[in-house]
């Protein structure tokens, strides 16, 4: 287990070891921005710290690699040079009653694993949590 | 032909399933394990018969495959041959250990389309290829194919592990895998022709060999055990014969004497389970091999647990035929009456059986009109063979 080994060394680098070692998934939160609309601050100091352990729990796992959440998809700009120029859009790519909101990114041995702990993400209790294995270096 | 070369086959045929969840579980690619184990099927075929067959023919295959995985894996990860991989290096096996139960529940993983799960496990521990898959599944073979290897790349990709997943988990995934042989043995013969009863109750066997106290996994090899023995009984000349109708001594004997010791063993677990249930009514059945009238009433009953605790159409339509041998016809309409509209209409099995209470209370041109919508929905010649023979006959009496 050479390989996994030299990789547990080196933490929160985002790759995949070539043979079965680590494997790193990204959780894609998605869900309906009309189900929040009525939550008070209040609510949101309490889903801060839903959030604020659910990472404390990836991390005393070790396999914590990054997340961030986002702003509305209302927000949103999108930009595309697939037709040979630069061109930005006001708005998202795709207009969905859910949307991204947010993502995790952890490193565990299997697709198990991920489940499992996709399984205790507080965003999976209101939406849905996409699970998408990394491609860097299986190619 | 050459004894090398049979040896060579009959360790594709016996072993194909365990070598290739060898194979494939360090990686989870078992598309690549796919190939490496039939280059080493092919290598064995050319050095078998100029050699001689191996001592330990699985270990042979195993090591060659391996070497072959491994070079390839080097080559991925670009590495030169010099370069030291420890954890890659191929042990001397003697004894090839079965995984197959892991590979089982990869095909039958949740990440997994559910209607791939019998296909994939058909072809991994089978060795079945996509066309005769499909011919079951009436999907035609590129399409089949596609399927396969879209369901291989997500559990390489997403590095679906090959492991028996721990007490509390463990039981979901085997009810997918059970759901998934249990869907290998429904296919419904009667509409593809092309059944897989063999295939199911290898599966079956596989999977209750290694889980020896799981009354469920006895319970369905049971119940696949009673099906196949049936085979040369439900077509005669041409023609479909209901179950309670056949000629036992057209059953395959050893197979259900087989499939009763198995059903024993399970019931000895004390774990009441559907597919205990089904087998429990086959079972019934199959005391006629022993020359003793039938017991609709124990069949009823059985039916009545079945449909409390696995209420299928199937389930129900059998409840209602046996109580029917117990009550009447008007008793077999009223179960059948109950069923929601939408879901029978379409469903052959439940039109032929209405058409017999029909007939049976003397309702000749309902029953008539029943046989017709039964024989729009049937395809196969042998039961169609069948219900235009019964509905002559009603028609003759109008």
């Amino acid at each position: 287990m050479r390989l996994a080994e030299s990789f547990y060394g080196q933490t929160s680098t985002r790759q995949k070891s070539g043979a079965r070692g680590l494997c790193v998934y990204t959780f894609l939160l998605y869900s309906n921005p009309a189900d929040f609309a009525d939550m008070t601050p209040e609510d949101w100091v309490a889903q801060k710290e839903v959030y604020g352990a659910y990472i404390g729990a990836l991390q005393q796992a070790g396999v914590f690699v990054d997340t961030d959440w986002l702003q509305g998809v209302e927000t949103a700009t999108t930009l595309s040079a697939a037709s040979g120029s630069v061109k930005v859009q006001d708005g998202p790519f795709a207009e969905t009653k859910e949307t991204l909101g947010g993502f995790f990114v952890i490193d565990v041995p299997d697709l198990d694993a991920a489940i499992e702990w996709a399984g205790k993400c507080p965003a999976a209790q209101f939406g849905k949590v996409e699970i998408r294995a990394s491609a860097m270096d299986s190619v | 032909m050459n004894n090398a070369v049979r040896a060579a086959e009959n360790v594709a045929r016996a072993s194909y399933g365990r070598l290739l969840a060898i194979l494939a579980s360090r990686s989870s690619d078992i598309a690549s394990a796919e190939d490496a184990l039939s280059e080493a099927f092919s290598k064995a075929l050319t050095l078998w018969p100029r050699d001689g067959v191996p001592d330990n023919p699985d270990a042979w295959l195993v090591r060659v495959a391996r070497n072959r995985l491994i070079d390839g894996q080097r080559r991925n990860a670009k590495l030169a041959p010099e370069d030291d991989m420890p954890e890659l290096i191929a042990e001397p096996e003697t004894i090839v250990p079965d995984k197959r139960l892991h590979l089982m529940l990869v095909c039958a993983h949740p990440a997994i389309d559910p209607k791939m799960h019998t296909p994939l496990m058909l072809q991994c521990v089978m060795g079945l290829d996509a066309e005769q898959i499909g011919q079951a599944f009436l999907v035609p073979k590129a399409t089949m194919a596609q399927r396969l290897v879209r369901a291989k790349t997500k559990i390489k990709a997403n590095a679906v592990p090959f492991a028996i997943p721990a007490n509390d988990k463990l039981s979901p995934r085997l009810e997918a895998v059970m759901e998934a042989i249990y869907g290998a043995y429904s296919v419904d013969w009667l509409e593809t022709g092309d059944d897989l009863g063999k295939e199911a109750l290898f599966l079956g066997d596989v999977l209750s060999a290694q889980l020896p106290n799981n009354a469920e996994a006895l319970g369905l090899a049971a119940l696949l055990g009673f099906a196949a023995a049936r085979r040369d009984a439900r077509i005669v000349d041409g023609e479909f014969v209901p179950l309670d109708a056949q000629n036992p001594a057209l059953w395959n004997e050893p197979l259900i004497r087989g499939a009763q010791a198995m059903l024993r063993r399970a019931s000895a677990l004390g774990q009441i389970g559907r597919f205990q249930l089904e087998a429990a009514i086959q079972a019934i059945h199959a005391r006629r091999i022993d020359n003793e009238l039938m017991d609709w009433r124990g069949a009823t009953q059985l039916y009545a647990g079945l449909c409390q605790l696995y209420p299928t159409l199937g389930a129900q339509i059998g409840y209602a035929v046996a109580l029917s041998h117990l009550h009447g016809p008007d008793a077999g309409i009223a179960v059948l009456d109950a069923l929601p509209k939408t879901q029978v209409a379409g469903l052959q099995s439940y039109h032929a059986t209405r058409a017999h209470f029909l007939a049976e209370q003397g309702k000749l041109d309902d029953a008539a009109k029943s046989y017709e919508t039964a024989l729009a929905l049937t395809f196969q010649p042998a039961l169609r063979v069948f219900l235009q023979e019964k509905q002559s006959a009603i028609v003759a009496q109008l």
